[in-house]
């Protein structure tokens, strides 16, 4: 049980700079992720929170604690890595007692506690086996026990599932939440995987190159995206980005995309120069009548829905649209976009324009 | 007929390359067995040519080996009989076994340097390429060079300075001077052999442990060191073979008290004419204690020779 809260933290190796100055508050009971492409510094916070590295400067509360100097044997905090990192020299049982024998807990009790765990993640049979010759879920699993079974204040987790296949991934994606769901333990789970981060995750940090780029839930990062790269980085297909130039004002519901008038959320703030109107690919519809015309470039069936891919006079578009709702190759149709979704960016800082829409999100994030 | 296969080796290469192990077994087994036979030989069988592959053995050479003798005249000889059967092989010559050799003891100064220096190498060395490999050393490449270059001259070429150094330490002839000596020639092997090992050890398994409640020291060694325990195997066999085989230096510093077999063996020669059964004699003996040594780790020596040319 542990409320985490990430103060200022500075992470420098020798000049590269892993994390620059981050700030974010994971609760007690969440499921947190900490999500961004690779070498985005996520990983390194997470090891900072776990005490594998020290940060070089900010402040890490435990439970209100300051324990960011402190030694990783010294915060309570369990770590599953990514290649699970089991001790290849001991079997399961030893494996899952290893951090009870290390606080110098009687045997017996040991006993109880592993023998416990087994049977929570239904590994029982496996407890003599060496952990060499264990298939991948498996593996995942005494990981997992060897995690859970001191009842640590917090979880973390380096990209746990990364190591399995896909098939097998989605079944634990779930037994892990389910996990986490009966145990109500803090877990900060890393993942370069947006889908898996939305699935999974209570609330989410999007990193990128060192810095946070917007935390909170997963409905919210979708919708209200506080910069493009989140806009970008979130959502399949991602954001469309329609690049046009002008002058907003706050307070104004209307933007000229080229020759066309757009309606927008109102605008809390103006700018002006290069802006990007921003739209999600399922927020657009195909009308025939509609004065903002693209041409089809290309279909994507994908089942329940398809991707339509039109060249409109802002640049390449993306649509998500039925997929009994015809749409013939090299055919002119009229686009029609969900005013209340937009976002508008300002394109030289990548920040999203505080609007009505997005206001109560940005004013914390 | 076999199907065909780019993989398989076909029955021909097969028997083509294990025909050149062989042969090549053979070749450098010959020296090794003319020794051990030799070693039962008689003196003239020894010597004999065309040289004799069957003979009739004896044990004249390890009594040799391991005794002292004087000659005697017949009419003492007469009056004491033999008392043993060692006795009675040197009676055929006049002589009787007066004591014991200084073998057993060059023997076990050979044990004492050998395995001393051995696990000084290995120690130093484990806790070294353990510190270069896991922690940020400033200069750290610098000085991994610098280590490497005590190897780049033969260590004979420093044979004076050594010798002035240690009469004057007072390290001259003794246990603790050979130990060290070997140790510092050993030790850059050591560290660069082992540093390898560690680096294909992942650092989350030590991760892990400290996440697990240990401190630095206890994940060292209970979990890195029982990983690195085919390369500590390893590089334990190369540091033995070289400290057990030195020649030059222990005949340069030693002389009475920390003498060792390899300068010993051949003085066996001097005495009463050349009696090469008991050189063979002693050869075999020395051999012993590195094949043991070998033979016993040699499923890590295998596998550490092959290290790292397969990744996991």
């Amino acid at each position: 049980m542990a409320e985490i809260v990430i103060k200022n933290v500075r992470k420098e190796f020798g000049d590269f700079v892993a994390v620059k100055k981050s700030s974010f508050t994971i609760e007690d009971g969440e499921f947190f992720m900490l999500l961004g492409p690779s070498g985005c510094g996520k990983t390194t916070t997470l090891r900072m929170i776990a005490g594998l590295e020290l940060p070089t400067s900010g402040e890490i509360y435990l439970d209100g604690e300051e324990i960011g100097q402190r030694p990783p044997s010294e915060r309570d905090i369990a770590f599953v890595f990514q290649m699970f990192a089991l001790y290849p020299h001991m079997n399961v049982y030893k494996n899952l007692s290893y951090p009870l024998v290390s606080q110098g807990m009687p045997r017996a009790q040991v006993r109880a506690k592993v023998d416990e765990v087994a049977t929570i993640l239904g590994i029982k049979d496996i407890l003599k086996k060496p952990v060499g010759g264990l298939s991948g879920g498996d593996r995942q699993r005494v990981a997992l026990g060897r995690a859970i079974v001191r009842e640590p204040k917090a979880f973390m987790m380096d990209e746990p599932l990364g190591a399995l296949d896909a098939e097998f991934r989605e079944h634990m994606a779930e037994e892990l939440r389910a996990l986490h769901d009966r145990m109500g333990a803090t877990t900060v789970y890393v993942t370069h995987d947006q889908l898996e981060a939305m699935q999974m995750g209570d609330k989410i940090v999007v990193m990128n190159n060192a810095v946070v780029e917007q935390f909170g839930k997963p409905q919210d990062i979708y919708d209200m995206p506080a910069t493009m790269f989140v806009a970008d980085f979130i959502g399949s297909p991602s954001m469309n980005f329609l690049n046009f130039q002008g002058k907003v004002a706050k307070g104004e519901e209307l933007v000229t995309l080229g020759d066309q008038t757009m309606s927008v959320p109102t605008l809390r703030e103006g700018a002006s120069g290069d802006l990007v109107f921003g739209v999600r690919p399922e927020h657009i519809r195909l009308s025939d009548d509609g004065d903002y015309r693209g041409k089809i470039l290309a279909t994507e069936y994908l089942g329940t829905t398809q991707i339509i891919t039109l060249d409109t006079p802002n640049g390449e578009v993306k649509a998500r649209i039925a997929s009994d709702q015809p749409a013939t190759v090299g055919e002119t149709v009229g686009l029609g976009f969900n005013a209340k979704t937009v976002t508008l960016f300002d394109k030289a800082t990548g920040r999203a324009l505080r609007s009505e829409l997005n206001e109560g999100v940005l004013a914390h994030g | 007929m076999s199907a065909y296969s780019v993989t398989e080796p076909s029955t021909r290469s097969k028997w083509f390359a294990g025909s050149l192990v062989i042969l090549y077994a053979l070749i450098t087994m010959i020296p090794l067995a003319w020794i051990m036979l030799t070693g039962f030989k008689s003196p003239s069988d020894a010597i004999s040519y065309p040289p004799k592959v069957v003979f009739e053995p004896t044990l004249e050479g390890y009594v040799n080996l391991f005794t002292t003798r004087t000659r005697q005249t017949q009419e003492f000889l007469d009056a004491n009989p033999p008392q043993n059967w060692a006795d009675e092989i040197v009676r055929e010559y006049d002589m009787v076994i007066v004591g014991p050799s200084k073998f057993g003891e060059r023997f076990l100064n050979s044990v004492i340097i050998g395995f001393g220096s051995t696990f000084l190498s290995v120690f130093l060395g484990t806790l070294a390429a353990y510190a270069f490999s896991r922690f940020k050393i400033p200069l750290a490449d610098d000085l991994l060079f610098f280590i490497l270059s005590t190897r780049m001259m033969p260590p004979i070429a420093v044979a004076i300075p050594i010798f002035l150094m240690y009469r004057n330490l007072g390290l001259s002839d003794t246990h603790l001077g050979m130990i060290l000596l070997y140790t510092a020639v050993n030790i850059s092997l050591a560290v660069w052999l082992l540093k390898g090992f560690i680096d294909e050890i992942p650092r989350e398994y030590e991760e892990a442990a400290l996440i697990d409640g240990y401190t630095r020291f206890q994940a060292f060694y209970k979990v890195v060191l029982p990983q690195a325990a085919t390369g500590i195997a390893s590089t334990a066999i190369f540091c033995l073979i070289f400290a057990w085989n030195e020649y030059a230096f222990a005949v340069l510093l030693t002389s009475a008290t920390a003498q060792t077999a390899p300068p010993f063996i051949p003085t066996i020669i001097g005495v009463g004419g050349l009696d090469w059964p008991a050189v063979a004699a002693g050869a075999t003996i020395f051999l012993l204690p590195v094949m043991i040594f070998t033979i016993l780790l040699r499923k890590h020596l295998l596998r550490g020779i092959t290290f790292g040319a397969v990744r996991k």
